[in-house]
């Protein structure tokens, strides 16, 4: 026996109470939908979870209209603080529910237990938080005296980090004065209908958040209403242009958060063992499902054959299963159709002539499981350099200078995330000054804190969450300040 | 004795800086191994934290802890009965359960190792292979604030006297002040008066000190430069000092011992001593090893507990894992 089997320590989900069938949640009520309903099932067993109504565009013109009935009677007429109060009231309560909604988020995502408890519940929370302490400071926010909601937000949020984005969207639209109506992905629906619940023992004035679920073709009724005055994407880049054509020359107002194919640049001076960690944390956190993942390991030259035997000796002690089990590491990839995808994917990566190794794990019979694997021999036209992957795959290439580091890091058509190892703070900065990608992080990746922006350039996205920035988009200048003084 | 410029050469420093090392070569070798990021080395150790072992692994995991640790008294008011109390607790651990395992050594000052010795009799480590060793602390144990020729006489005293391990301190001033060939001389010095008569050697335990050197960087570059010297075993600390180990500090030490065992292929043991005073502290430790060197260090020819109230938390949470229930502080031996 080794030492280091470690018990099964799966959290029961005895704490879920769970109904058998969820409608939408429009005007404060759970109501039935026009459309087929589906069900939503367990990544790691393939058990269906439960069955969800799908909303078609009669719904979610209900929706819209409930929350534009919200925005006019109350939410627009009610005082910051009173808003507020509902924020800190919301965020408390995801605080006493955090067990349920982290055991809820592994078994309808497939993200280990250990991740839910520790980062995604925590930020939810903690987005509440900071944003309701907004709610009467908007004067102070940076769009000058006095500024106005837009009214009516329409989100459509992706099953990367279900609960996490719908934060990441609902706290700042709320403080600043906005109703919503939101769409959760169609394959992680239960956490936001479990935030439904919360909304009510709340005692949110009906309408101000209004939960339709379905697909995408829910979705592009959401974000082609003519009554929203705002919409906003986190998703993939494909879809994000969609939603851009359909909005391009009407008044609604639009931010995107898309995909990324980050950068992580170690050079020979950084704190190896940790920059181990970071990359490990960089792209197998969340199985990769992470547009701001480190999917592009830039190493320079010198040290690529220490870093890489390190990196795949620190991957076998990696522990794949079970995402309910608290020892998991690295859960079940959430879809059938993801897990296709990157299998696609990582095919054309042997086919052009990357090398790939991948940790020897035991892949459950049931659900949808993929390795942790790395790519060496990367060459920058390579697919797996190009593509996002949005699964536990990172591909390695070399760099000699920092200036073909910087080229090479900033040769991709997103821009979202990077991160740079250096025991030497100059270089550091001097690097992220160069790079173009929203987010940088240095020594460290994959944190999260809800007073930073976050946000891309380029192929990924427009506008910022988080921070003071993150309120701009649900923000406006007052009218006489619009006009020109 | 006077300084000289080139340091002592080591069969370990030859494999790696060549024939006659200079002091320079030898600092410009320390400089040049890749830090250490505070942030991240923390959130490592934290991470062993949130393993939860299975039942057969954590028996397993208790016995093996007793048999790793170093029982120790080291204070001015030791005397012969106190250490023979000891010796029986080592042999024992457990008075009510004699099938649990006896310790790997009882640590004490040089001039106790006689007396230890004597007690431990028949379970002294000559007599059987599963026997407990005697360590003895040399060197000017704590501070390492004496002369070399006291060190060394220190150190031969203990090994004359019998001790089968030597836990000598560096001079973490001489250190700090970055004069590290002289800490790198006293290491090969000492190393050398751990030798007996008969041409067998006492081991060498070196004592970092690593709440004085402070920083992980500087633990780092310790755990290189003692095992260069020649160190069997490198050890965090004295015990005297605050912090003594912890998971993160241990867990740098053990990465250099990864990675001298990848260079050369040679064991090198780690000893955390200091605070560590529950048994799922210890466990944790457990954990770390494995994760960091691999399960082969887990025997006490490579891995040491410095300790002593640790063992009877582990004797308690042994009885637990056998009765099902707990005893209490009088169900175990006060020593």
């Amino acid at each position: 026996m080794s030492f280091l089997d470690y018990a099964p320590a799966p959290e029961s989900t005895s704490i879920l109470n769970l109904k058998n069938t969820y409608g939408l949640f429009i005007g404060g009520e759970f109501v039935d939908g026009g459309g087929h309903s589906f069900a939503t099932v367990s990544p790691s067993t393939e058990e269906v979870i439960t069955t969800v109504a799908e909303a078609n565009a009669a719904d979610v013109d209900r929706a819209v209209h409930a929350a534009r009935k919200a925005y006019d009677t109350v939410w627009s007429k009610m005082s910051g603080a009173e808003r507020g109060k509902y924020l800190f009231r919301i965020a408390r309560i995801v605080q006493e529910r955090a067990r349920e909604l982290a055991v809820a988020e592994s078994l309808d995502n497939g993200k280990p237990i250990r991740e839910t408890r520790d980062v995604d519940i925590p930020l939810v929370a903690a987005w509440f938080f900071y944003y309701a302490g907004w709610a009467d400071k908007l004067e102070y926010a940076g769009r000058g005296p006095n500024p106005q909601a837009l009214g009516v937000a329409a989100q459509v949020i992706p099953w990367n980090f279900p609960l996490l984005m719908l934060a990441w969207k609902i706290a700042p639209a709320l403080a600043a004065g906005n109703t919503v109506v939101l769409k959760p992905a169609e394959t992680t629906p239960l956490t936001a209908l479990l935030f439904a619940e919360i909304c009510q023992q709340a005692e949110l004035p009906p309408g101000v958040v209004n939960i339709v679920t379905g697909a995408g073709a829910t979705g592009e009724a959401l974000v082609s209403h003519p009554r929203i005055n705002k919409v906003a994407f986190t998703g993939s880049t494909a879809v994000g242009r969609k939603i851009a054509q359909i909005l391009a020359g009407s008044p609604t107002k639009l931010t995107l958060e898309l995909g990324g194919k980050g950068a992580n640049i170690i050079f020979d001076d950084a704190a190896i063992d940790q920059a181990i960690e970071g990359v490990v944390n960089g792209i197998f956190f969340n199985q990769g499902h992470v547009c701001c993942a480190g999917s592009r390991l830039l190493v320079q030259e010198n040290i690529h054959d220490d870093v890489v035997a390190r990196l795949q000796k620190r991957l076998s002690t990696l522990r794949l299963g079970d995402p309910l089990d608290k020892n998991t590491d690295i859960g079940a990839v959430n879809s059938r159709a993801q897990l296709e995808r990157i299998t696609e994917i990582v095919n054309s990566g042997d086919e052009e002539g990357a090398t790939r190794w991948s940790a020897e794990c035991e892949i459950p019979a049931k659900g949808f499981w993929f390795p942790p694997t790395v790519f060496t021999d990367v060459q920058t036209s390579h697919r797996v350099a190009r593509d996002e992957i949005f699964g536990p795959v990172l591909s390695v290439l070399t760099f000699r200078t920092p200036d073909e580091a910087v080229a090479k890091a900033n040769n991709t058509p997103y821009g979202l995330s990077a991160g740079i190892w250096t025991e030497k703070a100059s270089r550091m900065l001097a690097i992220a000054d160069k790079l173009r990608a929203g987010v940088i992080w240095a020594n460290t990746f994959n944190k999260f804190d809800p007073a930073s922006p976050f946000g891309g350039y380029k192929e990924s996205g427009y506008g910022r969450e988080g921070g003071r920035h993150g309120l701009f988009p649900y923000l406006e200048s007052a009218d006489w300040m619009k006009g020109g003084r | 004795m006077s300084r000289v410029p080139a340091v002592q050469s080591t069969p370990r420093s030859q494999t790696i800086l060549g024939g006659s090392p200079t002091e320079k070569a030898l600092k410009r070798f320390l400089e040049g191994i890749p830090g250490v990021d505070a942030v991240g080395a923390e959130a490592r150790s934290a991470g062993f934290q949130t393993r939860s072992l299975k039942t057969s692994s954590k028996i397993w995991g208790l016995d093996t802890i007793m048999s790793m640790v170093d029982l120790t008294t080291l204070e001015g008011a030791d005397t012969p009965g106190k250490v023979r109390t000891l010796a029986r607790k080592a042999m024992r651990p457990d008075p009510m359960d004699p099938s649990a395992p006896s310790v790997a050594a009882v640590c004490v000052y040089g001039d106790m190792v006689a007396e230890t010795r004597a007690a431990l009799g028949e379970w002294h480590i000559s007599q059987r292979p599963d026997g407990i060793a005697v360590a003895a602390v040399a060197t000017a144990f704590p501070s390492g604030r004496a002369s070399v020729p006291v060190k060394i006489l220190d150190t031969q005293f203990a090994v004359s006297e019998g001790a089968d391990e030597i836990d000598m301190v560096i001079d973490r001033g001489a250190f700090l002040a970055g004069n590290i060939g002289l800490v790198f001389d006293q290491i090969v010095q000492v190393k050398e008066a751990c030798q007996r008569s008969d041409g067998s050697s006492a081991h060498l335990k070196v004592i970092l000190e690593t709440g004085e050197l402070a920083t992980f960087d500087n633990v780092r570059r310790a755990s290189w430069l003692a095992i260069l010297a020649g160190a069997d075993f490198i050890k965090t600390s004295t015990g005297k000092v605050q912090p003594a180990a912890t998971l993160p500090v241990t867990t740098t030490m053990l990465e250099v011992i990864r990675d001298w065992h990848g260079l050369t292929g040679e064991k090198i043991g780690m000893k955390p001593a200091g605070g560590i005073k529950a048994s799922k502290d210890a466990l944790r430790y457990l954990v770390a090893v494995a994760e960091t060197v691999g399960e082969d260090w887990l025997t006490p020819d490579l891995f040491r507990f410095g300790a002593s109230s640790l063992l009877n938390d582990v004797v308690m949470q042994r009885q637990k894992m056998k009765t099902g229930h707990y005893s209490g502080p009088d169900y175990v031996s006060v020593d």
